[in-house]
């Protein structure tokens, strides 16, 4: 049987490493060499200039706004999506407080967790041209028509508070993914552990904080960091949500969103590919950071 | 006695607000569908300044009409039904084929391969957005639905392969073994014994895969450029949202949200039916 082993294996894996290699190492590799060049894309000759793209990327404000946002969607949109989705869980699996001194979901509990994945579903950018009505500035916006209920006036929601729109959307879109996710954590806790806590005459609330967070320690991680990587990218939402592709002035701009609009649009090859090598050293920064990180907390575990 | 009735009380007020919670939650979530929903049977004038929470006035479906033959979102919706079939079929039959003789055969460059595939998770698309549009050029395959195609596969096969090939090494050997004396080939091992054994994994990793491709937006717009003939090519996604800046202009509101209908209720349909397969499938990824 062995004879037949080596054409098996190079017969299987030609393929898929084929088109691998040309669409995504290949391109990879490029961007780091191209990167170094002042390719134009509409002439065939380009020279080598070095770090100077990077240099020019260091001295654009906008990507130091984008900079920025990514910062700020890194710990808004990971710490609010988890508590909510964590707060969600909890009551769907045990809000129905004891029976039997086992924990039991609230009523409905079946219906609440197919609502709340349902955005999973749905195409981000077809979200975003939803919220786009929802947050539409003048009275027809769904938010502000909503708002004008309680006497408060139209608010510009994209030139105003357009990261913040944008991160509700975010939120929106994710929290239900979460909550399956840490609802299935959750139950796979064993019951004794629940009962021994109330017998100890824990209250739910009690329960929820030294019990249940502490034993989906891990889960949570792997939560920050599949959020983490979301707030790396947020092009779709930005592209059809904010005022001029990622404005007002650069106000909601996020670095997917800079490469799309100097490489594809523009066709500057040499600075985009700059952008987007700073974009995956910054992604994986991030991931090791986090995953080091848990990993030191795992130990202690 | 007192404090267990407190105790109780208490218990009541909380449950109720858990009920105000999750309720309010689930409003969120589908309040904004239902809108689009209804919008799409308004007119400007109701869309606007109609009170948002009303009925329609009237039940026109020209709007649904107007969105799939003039705005062209039919045209998309079969194309984008074209490319996720065919781009998803070759991920999971190349992904297949790849982590399974990764998973179970040791040979020399195995490790190797198994790491450059397992690290293209960790780079960004956007990393290598500029040199794939060139390479897609050069290909000659820009503004093509196999290129594209080709390209899903690509950008498809990382997680694939990672997850199937854990999936693959969990398969027990004793079948495989008794395969292997009754004389079977390799390649009718895979195709007859462990394709059918992984079919779990299978499942999951297909809704995974035909979800995040059918929701591509910056591959589409990168590579399928617009233009006269161009848009023919387009897909859902970025046909929408093409749409949605038009929208204003041609002040043609209820076909915008016809087409956003359009666009959103197969996918809760067919989400409804297959809840419980497609929250797996896609959480499985996290869970591992």
């Amino acid at each position: 049987m062995r004879q037949g082993k080596y054409p098996f294996v190079i017969g299987f894996l030609i393929a898929p490493l084929a088109l691998y290699a040309m669409f995504v190492l290949r391109p990879i590799a490029a961007a780091v060499q191209v990167s170094m060049t002042n390719w134009s894309g509409l002439s065939p000759n380009f020279d080598f200039v070095g770090l100077e793209n990077f240099q020019k990327l260091i001295d654009d404000d906008k990507v130091w706004l984008a900079a920025k946002h990514h910062v700020f969607l890194l710990v808004t949109l990971p710490v609010i999506t988890i508590a909510l989705a964590l707060f969600f869980a909890f009551l769907l699996n045990m809000g129905g407080g004891t029976r039997g001194g086992t924990m039991t979901g609230v009523w409905g509990s079946k219906f609440y967790r197919v609502v709340f994945f349902l955005p999973q579903v749905l195409a981000v950018v077809i979200v975003g041209v939803i919220f786009g009505r929802v947050y539409a500035p003048d009275g027809s916006g769904i938010l502000n028509r909503f708002l004008e209920l309680f006497g408060v006036d139209a608010v510009q929601w994209m030139a105003d508070w357009g990261l913040w729109s944008i991160l509700g959307v975010l939120v929106w879109q994710a929290v239900g993914f979460y909550v399956v996710l840490f609802a299935a954590g959750m139950s796979s806790i064993p019951a004794e552990i629940y009962e021994a806590a109330v017998m100890d005459g824990a209250n739910r609330i009690t329960i929820f904080f030294r019990v249940t967070i502490p034993l989906l320690m891990e889960t949570v991680k792997v939560a920050w960091v599949y959020l983490g990587i979301l707030a790396m990218d947020a092009f779709a939402l930005v592209m059809v949500l904010s005022i001029d592709e990622g404005g007002p002035d650069g106000a909601t701009t996020v670095l997917p969103v800079q490469i799309y609009k100097s490489g594809i649009r523009e066709s500057d090859y040499g600075y985009a590919s700059a952008l987007g090598v700073a974009l995956a050293v910054f992604t994986i920064i991030f991931a090791v950071l986090s995953l080091r990180g848990g990993k030191r907390d795992a130990v202690e575990h | 006695m007192v404090t267990k009735s407190e105790n109780r009380r208490s218990f009541g007020v909380l449950n109720k607000l858990s009920h105000v919670a999750l309720a309010v939650w689930a409003i969120l979530i589908i309040y904004p569908l239902i809108f689009t929903f209804l919008a799409a049977f308004k007119n400007n004038t109701e869309i606007f300044i109609g009170n948002p929470f009303a009925l329609p006035s009237e039940w026109d479906f020209g709007s649904f009409g107007r969105a799939w033959t003039e705005a062209n979102v039919g045209q998309y919706f079969i194309n984008s039904l074209v490319v996720v079939f065919f781009s998803t079929l070759g991920t999971m039959v190349l992904g297949a084929m790849a982590a399974y003789v990764l998973a179970r055969y040791d040979f020399i460059g195995n490790r190797v391969i198994y790491f450059l595939f397992v690290a293209g998770l960790a780079f960004p698309v956007y990393l290598a957005l500029t040199p794939l549009y060139i390479v897609v050029q050069e290909l000659g395959l820009l503004g093509t639905h196999t290129g594209l195609i080709l390209v899903y596969i690509a950008y498809s096969l990382p997680f694939t392969v990672f997850f199937l090939a854990a999936f693959f090494k969990t398969l027990p050997n004793a079948v495989a073994e008794a395969a292997m004396i009754d004389g079977a080939s390799h390649t009718r091992l895979f195709f007859t014994v462990m394709m059918p054994m992984a079919k779990p994994g299978l499942i999951s990793i297909t809704i995974f895969n035909i979800i995040g491709q059918w929701n591509q937006y910056v591959l589409p717009v990168s590579l399928l450029p617009g233009g006269a003939e161009g848009q023919e090519k387009w897909l859902l996604t970025q046909g929408i949202a093409s749409i949605s800046t038009a929208a204003g202009y041609q002040a043609d509101w209820p076909a915008l949200f016809a087409a956003l209908s359009i666009a959103i209720i197969p996918m809760i349909i067919v989400y409804t039916i297959f809840q419980r397969q497609i929250q797996s499938g896609l959480t499985a990824g996290a869970v591992k």
